[in-house]
């Protein structure tokens, strides 16, 4: 596939390795302890373990997996409010597919649905003003998540359906926002990162100027990172030379497709939809300021925060979960005391275990079971 | 959802609503191209684009000419390697 296979050579790839494990040997800290270099967003854990990048670098480089799988921080009371909508009658429920086994207090989605309420996946938002469209009867609502990267993309179906004047379509937002959840790490004391991997597709949105406090204020090295693996060797390589030349900058790796003051057209239906909430909830992480949005007053129609009743119940993690720990980079999914036994891929207790591109189901799926022996 | 997936735009299918049609390697579907199109790069000018689509909508033209730099980059990344691993084993250090 264009602009694929050419990010995947291997050859090239064992040579990146070597500069890096060269670059490492010039690097004081690394004598001490490793570098910890955290990969902000749920694709590069994904790639990381679907590579086996972290099996081909030296010992000295610590990746620590952050917060960055929206469908992984959502906190179980809002699944219990899509449910809770989901049930209602007359309401066809859409969701991405990924959000379909995330654990509610009650139940998922998948379990409602197999309990009798209208949910169905699917691919795009504009799939759901579809339905709206072919069942005018109905309430057709849509759970919307994730970042940046898909913020746009609900905002613009929310304003097609303005233009349509489609009235039975709303979107549950649950949509939140990187640079706050940054900050948030890097203001936790437990947290020692050395430098960053950023996020790709959320820069191709916002850019990479928003990032620059992380250089600023907190002099760490940042390099927004493709999803390949030659994008992110190349990316941990280039985070790395910062670190040895003492340089603290904001760079990009990913400048195919992340131009540094991102999509206007994009950020402008963002803007002209969202606004942002005082707080957000996430899982494992609690409450974070201004890290989450909601629909704008002139497109309140559309909120299904506001057309429906919703419990709002701020609900607990599950106690056995160490999701936070996890999530914070604190402790390696296999040290969980439930990772692999209560909780896996198909019978999930924490968010983490449930989207290929939560770092537990990444661990479990490309080699977890192997690390949790060596622990054992 | 978060990863998206390059693709070729084929076809516009409604220049009003912004929809046209992408080639995923052999698989077509229809995706807004809204993100993609200003004043300076109309709907017409989609045909025949790379870009990534993700749930449904481009989100970004990819650019062939810096996915030509990052290859370059990289090739010269692992040639300095080459030369100086046949560096080393030349034992003149």
């Amino acid at each position: 596939m264009k602009y694929v296979d050419e990010f995947r050579d291997r050859d090239r790839a064992k040579s990146l390795v070597k500069e890096i494990a060269a670059l490492v040997s010039e690097i004081d800290i690394a004598k001490d302890r490793p570098i910890a270099i955290m990969e902000v967003c749920g694709g590069h854990t994904h790639s990381i373990f679907r590579y086996g990048i972290e099996g081909m670098l030296p010992k000295e480089i610590e990746l620590v997996h952050g917060p960055g799988c929206p469908v992984c921080v959502l906190p179980m009371g809002r699944i219990d409010d899509c449910v809770a909508v989901a049930e209602q009658p007359n309401v066809i429920c859409t969701t991405f597919g990924d959000a379909m086994r995330v654990p509610g207090s009650r139940k998922s989605l998948l379990q409602a649905k197999a309990s009798g309420a209208d949910i169905r996946m699917v691919y795009s938002p504009m799939d759901a003003l579809a339905l709206a469209r072919k069942n005018p009867n109905r309430e057709v609502v849509f759970f919307g998540i994730g970042f940046e990267t898909t913020m746009p993309s609900t905002a613009l179906t929310i304003l097609q359906a303005e233009a349509e004047g489609v009235t039975n379509f709303s979107v549950f937002c649950n949509h939140i926002t990187i640079v706050p959840t940054i900050k948030a790490i890097l203001d936790d004391p437990d947290m020692q990162i050395d430098g960053f991997l950023g996020p790709g597709h959320v820069s191709m949105v916002i850019g990479t100027n928003p990032y620059e406090f992380v250089a600023h204020y907190y002099n760490r090295p940042m390099v927004v990172a493709g999803f390949e693996p030659l994008d992110v060797l190349q990316s941990i390589w280039m985070v790395l030379k910062q670190i040895k030349d003492g340089r603290a900058e904001i760079e990009n790796q990913y400048t195919r497709i992340v131009p540094e003051e991102g999509n206007a057209q994009a950020l402008d239906a963002v803007y002209k939809v969202y606004e942002l909430r005082e707080f957000f909830e996430w899982r494992g992480l609690g409450s974070i300021e201004h890290s989450g949005v909601r629909i704008r007053d002139a497109y309140a129609q559309y909120d299904a925060e506001r057309k429906f009743a919703m419990p709002h119940l701020k609900v607990a993690d599950p106690h056995a979960c160490q999701c936070g720990g996890v999530l914070k980079g604190l402790i390696k999914p296999w040290q969980c005391q439930v990772f692999g036994t209560a909780c896996t891929p198909e019978t999930p207790l924490g968010a983490l275990m449930v989207s290929s591109e939560g770092a537990c189901a990444a661990y479990y799926q490309y080699g977890g079971i192997k690390k949790q022996a060596v622990a054992s | 959802m978060c990863l998206g997936i390059p693709g070729r735009i084929v076809k516009i299918d409604d220049a009003d609503k912004k929809l046209a049609t992408v080639d995923v390697s052999g698989i077509k579907r229809q995706v807004n191209v809204a993100c993609i199109v200003d004043e300076a790069n109309p709907v017409s000018s989609c045909v025949g684009a790379w870009v990534l689509i993700h749930v449904g909508f481009a989100m970004s033209r990819i650019d062939e000419a810096e996915a030509a730099e990052t290859l370059k980059i990289l090739r010269e990344l692992g040639e300095a390697q080459a030369e100086m691993e046949a560096m080393r084993s030349s034992g003149l250090r």
